[in-house]
Order: structure tokens, then C-alpha cells, then sequence
């Protein structure tokens, strides 16, 4: 379903993508680890071309994202993107921020739309905040709203660029619920993240990224349990808790 | 107080209806016309300051940069002798003295708009492109409700700057209330100080209604 070709991609003289090759499969849910300055945010946002790429293909189900005609505002409705950073609308309430965009798309009529959005809120557990502003709700409301808005679109493909890293720790499970449900419910989804519990549930392959370039990829009992490159044991051996 | 009782009636509306509109009624007139056209002028100048397309970017930065550079005396001038010869008519003072405010405002405007869409945070554009909204809907929805929340104290500042700038008209004779003032002026000779006294605190005035009427807006959107 998406398919990297020999992508490279350089931020001055950073190698943020070093012949990047994958291909991730639909329904597939691929978790991206490793440490930061790795590339793998940037591998994740040149999925929607919210980062241009300088040399190589991207394909989804087949079309190469960069190709003349290519209606980029279209493609990218059909992407559902989650930022670390929310990124909600500050000046709107929580079930504008959900109706904006399929209204503003002649998706759905006003008062669809508004149906849609409640039963999205209800599925992440925030019905009740409806008419609240997102300044008046915790960083991990803001984020179940934020994956509520980007599902309002229907997307078939998922992407989480570390939806739990700007969220206080009590915060980070009810998030990472409302993902593994759609993890669960077929969505093919790629996530950056470094909650290796998380990945290890829910995650049918894991990417190990360094300098640009995928190092290891792996059925996540194989990565966590047996990991082949010196690199992915070294990270993995750095991120466990030296006092467990 | 003799001063009011003589002359208040010339002062808040000039010759007006025996000939035209002047004083304080003029003044307010130019400056609400001018805020009014100025604005959404400053909104599509600003607009086409963070455009991508150069043929936008380049012509109003120019536009920019000269207004910037000039006194608005001089622009008043500009208007008052180069309008005329553009139109091949004369061009009544109060167009003139509109047209003047408007093209010096709007270009103070314009980059106190792109200042404000400059500051709304990348994340916000980032996350309307990711739902796959158009430029103009973006803009629309997303970005310039946030920059003209955040304007609002600069915008206040220039719209005060405006009306104040109406004064200027007394150079090309448009009876406003400065021009009112210096006539009563001339005709009393003995009391400049009470006569510009009042003239002032008139702009104070309205000024300071200004202000007032934009911090409860501000304090509104702000709730």
C-alpha cells in the first residue's frame, strides 16, 4: 500500500533519508523506533508530503505521491496524520475541530458531519467535550480529539508521528487505548513511537531507524527478544529503565 | 465659554448644510472611511506579502517599502496633484485626503497582517494541510482567525494612528476639526490655547473611545 523507493532526503547537509527502501502492506501496522534524529519523524511526514523528498519514489496503492496532477489536497484528506503536538484549532470547539474538514471537502452536509464527529468523540471517550475549547482540556484529551478529527475523513491509512511524547505519563495509556483499537480494527497505520510495550502488542512489524536508514525490521517479538543489529541492541539495551 | 456657544455648531459640522460637511463630523466621516477601506485593503496586501507567487510578493512588497519610506504629508501631496492628472479631473478634497489614508494605512496594515498569519505556529498550517484543506480555507479558517486575534493590539494602534492622521487634511484645505480649529482661531485671536485645547482633547476623545471599545473586544475573545 505504501511503498518507499530509494528515497533520500537531506535537511543541508543531514541525511535525514538514506536510500530508504520499505514497503508496508495495507492493514499492516508498522511501528517506527529509534533514537531521536534518526529520521523516522521525517520518514513518516514525506508520507503526506508535509516533508518534500529530494530524490526517489513514494507509492501509495501503486501512484507516486510527487507525480504531476497529483491533487495533493485530495491525497492528503486520504491520510489521517497525528501530530505530536495536537495541533488542534485553538479557536474552535472540539466538534468544529472534528466537522472542519468534512464540511469544508463536500464530504458531508453540516449536520452529517456533526453526527459523525459526536460518534468519533463517543469511540475516543470524549463525548462530554463536545463544546469545550482545547485549551480547557489535558494534553491526552487534546490528542484523542486530534486522532478524532484526523479519522473524520475516513482515511484508510493512519500515521502517528510520537503521539504520546509531549503527553504527562498518566496521560500516555488512554491515548495509546484509542490507537490499539484501531490498530485492532484493520487500520493500516504506521507509528513512531517509543513505547516499546505499546509496539510490542499491537505492531504486526517493527522498523529500527538510524542516520536515515532503516537498520532492522522485524516481527516485534523478534526485535524486542532477539535483535539482530548491533545498533537496535544498544538502543534497546539504552531505553530499558536502569532501575527495573 | 462664550468660544462654544459661538462657534459649536461650526465646529462639529463645518458650513454644513449652508455648504460642506466639515469639523468633527467630517473628521469622524474620514476616518471611519478610511479604517474601512484601509482594512480590507491591509488584509489582501498582507495576504499577498506571505503569497507564494512572486508576481503577488514582489509588487506589494515594493508598495510597502515605499509607503514606508515616505511621509504621509508627502503622500497627501501625491494624491492631491497626481489623482487629478490620473483621472482628468479634479478631485474633491475629502477623495483626496481618502485616498491618501487608505494607500498609507493599508500598507502599515499589510505587514501588521503578515506579522500576525507569520506568528500563528507551523503545527496549525501543518495540520490543515494533513486534512487535506485548501489554501484559502486554511487561511480562511484556520490561520487568519488566529493572526487577526493576535493583531488586535497592533491594529488598534494604527487604527488610532489614522484617525489622528485625518488632521492632515488642513494642509490641503479640507475643513476638518483641525482646519475648524485654526479658523475659529483666526477669527477669536485671543484664545488659541483654549481653542487647540479643545481641538486636541476632541482627538483625545475618540482616541481613547477607540482603545476602550477594542480592550473589551479583546477582553471578549480572550474569555
Amino acid at each position: 500500500m505504501i511503498e518507499f523507493r530509494g528515497v533520500n532526503k537531506y535537511f543541508g547537509k543531514l541525511h535525514a533519508l538514506a536510500d530508504v527502501n520499505e514497503t508496508i502492506a495495507r492493514g499492516e501496522v508498522v511501528v517506527v523506533c529509534g533514537p531521536s534524529g534518526s529520521g523516522k519523524s521525517t520518514l513518516i511526514r514525506t508520507i503526506n508530503r508535509l516533508e518534500p523528498i529530494d530524490s526517489g519514489q513514494i507509492l501509495l496503492d501503486g501512484r507516486d505521491i510527487h507525480s504531476r496532477g497529483l491533487d495533493v489536497d485530495r491525497f492528503r484528506a486520504g491520510i489521517g496524520f497525528v501530530f505530536q503536538q495536537f495541533n488542534l484549532f485553538p479557536h474552535l470547539r472540539v466538534i468544529d475541530n472534528c466537522t472542519l474538514a468534512p464540511i469544508h471537502l463536500g464530504r458531508l452536509s453540516p449536520a452529517e458531519a456533526r453526527d459523525q464527529a459526536l460518534e468519533l468523540l463517543e469511540r475516543v471517550g470524549l463525548a462530554d467535550k463536545a463544546q469545550a475549547f482545547p485549551r480547557e482540556l489535558s494534553g491526552g484529551q487534546q490528542q484523542r480529539v486530534a486522532i478524532a478529527r484526523a479519522l473524520a475523513l475516513r482515511p484508510p491509512v493512519m500515521l502517528f508521528d510520537e503521539p504520546t511524547s509531549a503527553l504527562d505519563p498518566e496521560m500516555v495509556s488512554e491515548v495509546l487505548l484509542v490507537i490499539r483499537d484501531l490498530a485492532h480494527q484493520g487500520m493500516t497505520m504506521v507509528c513512531v513511537t517509543h513505547e516499546m510495550g505499546f509496539a510490542r502488542e499491537v505492531a504486526d512489524r517493527m522498523l529500527f531507524m538510524d542516520h536515515g536508514k532503516i537498520l532492522e525490521r522485524a516481527a516485534p517479538a523478534d526485535f524486542f527478544d532477539h535483535p539482530q543489529h548491533p545498533r537496535t541492541q544498544k538502543f534497546l539495551a539504552d531505553i530499558r529503565s536502569p532501575f527495573a | 465659554m462664550e468660544l462654544l456657544e459661538n462657534y459649536w455648531l461650526y465646529f462639529l459640522v463645518g458650513q454644513f448644510p449652508n455648504g460642506p460637511l466639515g469639523g468633527l463630523a467630517l473628521t469622524i466621516l474620514l476616518g471611519a472611511g478610511a479604517l474601512l477601506l484601509a482594512m480590507p485593503l491591509g488584509v489582501l496586501l498582507g495576504l499577498a506579502r506571505v503569497s507564494h507567487s512572486r508576481w503577488l510578493r514582489w509588487p506589494v512588497t515594493a508598495l510597502v517599502y515605499v509607503v514606508r519610506g515616505t511621509p504621509l504629508l508627502m503622500v497627501v501631496f501625491w494624491a492631491y496633484f497626481f489623482l487629478p492628472s490620473l483621472t482628468g479631473q479634479k478631485t474633491g478634497q475629502f477623495a483626496t485626503m481618502l485616498a491618501a489614508l487608505v494607500i498609507f494605512n493599508g500598507a502599515y496594515l499589510a505587514e501588521i497582517v503578515r506579522a500576525g498569519i507569520q506568528g500563528v505556529p507551523r503545527g496549525q498550517w501543518e495540520s490543515a494541510q494533513s486534512l487535506g484543506l485548501r489554501y484559502v480555507s486554511t487561511m480562511r479558517r484556520v490561520i487568519l482567525p488566529q493572526a487577526l486575534r493576535n493583531m488586535l493590539p497592533s491594529l488598534v494602534n494604527q487604527f488610532v494612528t489614522t484617525l489622528k492622521e485625518t488632521s492632515l487634511g488642513y494642509i490641503i484645505g479640507l475643513s476638518e476639526v483641525s482646519f475648524i480649529a485654526s479658523q475659529i482661531n483666526n477669527q477669536v485671536l485671543t484664545q488659541p490655547l483654549a481653542i487647540y485645547g479643545i481641538a486636541a482633547l476632541t482627538y483625545f476623545l475618540i482616541c481613547f473611545g477607540l482603545s476602550r471599545l477594542s480592550y473589551s473586544l479583546e477582553a471578549r475573545l480572550n474569555a
